[in-house]
C-alpha cells in the first residue's frame, strides 16, 4: 500500500519538476518549488523520516518560499528566453543522467531490510541509544549526542550563511559605476557599514 | 495586506499558536519528531507572518534586529559552550555524561546535555532565519 | 522490464530524473533565481535519495516504540501516534510492541535534517547576491551581464 503511495507522489513530484522547467514566469516558479517541496514533504513521511518531513515542510514550504519572494520583489519576476540554443545541456544531462541510472542497475533493491546501509553503526544506534542516551527518539540522539560535532558544525555554517547575507544586503543600494574594484573593495573591506546601518534600523525600531 | 481585515484577524489568532507549537516541537523533541532545527524554522515562520500582514516596523518593535542578530551568534556560543563546560568537566568535548548529577545515570546527563544543545541550534536558526528575512524584506525600504 | 525492478528502482530513477531536470535548469537558463531553484531542485532530489536508502519496507518511524524500563511508561504513548503513521507494517508492530519493531535506518535522516537547513542558508546567501547583482547590473541574466562586463572593458 505504501509503495503505491511512494509511486504516486514520485510521480507528481516529477510532474512539478518538469513544469519548474517549462515555466517562465518567476513567480509561479516560486510557488512550483513551494508544491515541490510540500510533496517531498509527504514522501518523507511514507518513507517514515518524519523528523525531516517536518523540517523540509516548514523550510522548504514556508520561509524558502517566502525569501523567494522577497528576493523577487527587489529583482524582477520575468525571465528572459535564453539566447542560445539549449542542445548542449541536453546532451550533457541525457549523457549524465543515463550513467546514473546505469549506476542504479548495481544498487540493492529499494526498502529491503538487508541492504549494507543498515548494517554498519544504524544497528547501534537502534540498539544501544536507548541505554546510551535515555531517549526514545533516535533521530534526536544521534542528532545532538552521536553526532554532536557534526551538528555543531551545521550550526556555524548557518551563522556565517547569515553574516554573509549581512555583509552582502546592509549596505546601501547603489548602481554599478565606472569604479568597479574600489566598490567590491570597499564592501569587502567595510564591516562597519551594516552595523551602522543595522544600529539605525534598530533605533528606527524602537522609536 | 494591512487593509485586509480577514487577514488581520487570522494572523494575529494565529501567530501565538504557531509560537507555542514551535516550543512544543523544541521540549518534545526527545519523544517526538522535532528538534531545534524545527523549531526555529517555526517560530522564525510565526514572525514572518506577522511581518507580511502588519508589515516589518510592526514586527520590529517586537523584535528587533539587533535581537535577532545577537540570537544568531548566541545559539553557537550555547552549543560550543556546553563542549566547553563537559571539557571543564573532565570529559572529552561534548561528552555530555559530564553533566549528569549521579555518576551512576549518565544517561541523565546526555539529557541535559542534548536540552541545551538543541536550545543552541533553536536560537540560531531561529536568528538566522529572521535576521535573513528582515533583510530581504526591510531592503527597499531604506532607501532614501 | 520486470515489474519488480521497475518497483525497487522507480525512487531511484525518479530522484535522477529530478536531478538532471535540477542540472538542466542550473546550466540552461540564465536567470540566476531560476538557476538558484534549480540547485534547490538538485538539492531536494539528493535529500530523497537518501531517505530512500534508509526505507525499509514495513518499518516504522525510528522513534522507540517501547523503549526497556517499564518507569518511563508514558514514552511509548508518546511513540505511539508517529508509529501508526508509517502504514501497514508500523501498525501491525503496536499491536505487539514487545515483539520485533522494524524500523527504518535513523541515520540518512539526521544527515538530512541538518543538510536541509543548512540548504535554506546557503540558498538566502545565494539570493543575497543574486540582488545585488540586479542592483548592480540593473538585470538578472547571465547574457546581458557578460554584455556589460564586455562593454565596460571594451571602454576603459
Amino acid at each position: 500500500m505504501s509503495i503505491v503511495v511512494d509511486i504516486v507522489l514520485f510521480t507528481l513530484l516529477g510532474a512539478t519538476g518538469f513544469a519548474l522547467l517549462k515555466v517562465r514566469n518567476l513567480f509561479a516558479v516560486v510557488m512550483l518549488a513551494g508544491i515541490y517541496s510540500l510533496l517531498s514533504a509527504g514522501l518523507f513521511t511514507v518513507m517514515d523520516a518524519v523528523d525531516v518531513a517536518f523540517t523540509e515542510a516548514a523550510v522548504g514550504a514556508g520561509i524558502s518560499t517566502v525569501l523567494f519572494l522577497g528576493a523577487l520583489a527587489l529583482a524582477g519576476h520575468h525571465e528572459h528566453r535564453p539566447g542560445h540554443t539549449p542542445l548542449l545541456p541536453l546532451v550533457v544531462v541525457v549523457v549524465t543522467g543515463g550513467a546514473l541510472v546505469y549506476g542504479t542497475m548495481d544498487m540493492p533493491g529499494f526498502g529491503h531490510p538487508e541492504n549494507p546501509v543498515h548494517h554498519h553503526v544504524a544497528d547501534h544506534y537502534l540498539e544501544e541509544s536507548y541505554d546510551e542516551i535515555g531517549i526514545p527518539n533516535v533521530v534526536t540522539s544521534v542528532l545532538a549526542s552521536y553526532r554532536g560535532y557534526d551538528t555543531m558544525g551545521e550550526t556555524t555554517v548557518v551563522f556565517a550563511a547569515a553574516v554573509g547575507v549581512m555583509l552582502l544586503l546592509s549596505g546601501a543600494r547603489r548602481a554599478r559605476s565606472r569604479a568597479s574594484p574600489a566598490e567590491g573593495g570597499e564592501s569587502a573591506g567595510g564591516p562597519e557599514r551594516p552595523r551602522n546601518d543595522s544600529a539605525a534600523g534598530a533605533g528606527k525600531g524602537d522609536e | 495586506m494591512r487593509e485586509e481585515i480577514i487577514v488581520r484577524v487570522g494572523a494575529k489568532f494565529l501567530a501565538p499558536f504557531i509560537i507555542m507549537f514551535a516550543l512544543y516541537v523544541h521540549f518534545h523533541g526527545d519523544y517526538s519528531p522535532g528538534g531545534g532545527f524545527q523549531a526555529g524554522v517555526i517560530l522564525a515562520a510565526a514572525f514572518a507572518l506577522l511581518a507580511l500582514v502588519y508589515g516589518l516596523e510592526a514586527v520590529q518593535r517586537v523584535l528587533p534586529l539587533w535581537f535577532t542578530r545577537m540570537c544568531a551568534a548566541l545559539g553557537v556560543l550555547i552549543f560550543a559552550g556546553v563542549g566547553v563546560v563537559t571539557m571543564l568537566l573532565g570529559h572529552n568535548y561534548l561528552g555530555y555524561n559530564a553533566l549528569a548529577a549521579d555518576p551512576t545515570h549518565p544517561e541523565h546527563g546526555q539529557h541535559y546535555g542534548i536540552l541545551l544543545v538543541e536550545l543552541g541550534v533553536l536560537v540560531t536558526v531561529f536568528g538566522v532565519m529572521v535576521t535573513v528575512f528582515y533583510h530581504f524584506a526591510g531592503r527597499g525600504r531604506r532607501d532614501p | 522490464m520486470r515489474l519488480d525492478l521497475f518497483v525497487s528502482h522507480y525512487n531511484y530513477w525518479v530522484v535522477i530524473f529530478l536531478m538532471m531536470v535540477g542540472f538542466y535548469i542550473l546550466i540552461s537558463r540564465g536567470n540566476l533565481i531560476k538557476k538558484i531553484v534549480g540547485l534547490n531542485v538538485f538539492q531536494t532530489a539528493v535529500f530523497m535519495l537518501y531517505i530512500s536508502m534508509g526505507k525499509i519496507t514495513g518499518g516504522t518511524p525510528p522513534i522507540l516504540v517501547n523503549p526497556k524500563g517499564a518507569g518511563e511508561g508514558h514514552n511509548g504513548a508518546e511513540a505511539g501516534p508517529n508509529g501508526a503513521e508509517a502504514g501497514l507494517g508500523g501498525t501491525e508492530a503496536l499491536q505487539e510492541p514487545a515483539a520485533e519493531v522494524v524500523y527504518s535506518n535513523p541515520l540518512p535522516h539526521v544527515l538530512i535534517l541538518t543538510a536541509i537547513v543548512v540548504g535554506i542558508a546557503t540558498t538566502s546567501l545565494g539570493l543575497a547576491l543574486a540582488v545585488r547583482i540586479k542592483e548592480a547590473y540593473g538585470t538578472m541574466e547571465e547574457d546581458e551581464i557578460n554584455r556589460i562586463e564586455a562593454e565596460t572593458e571594451a571602454a576603459e
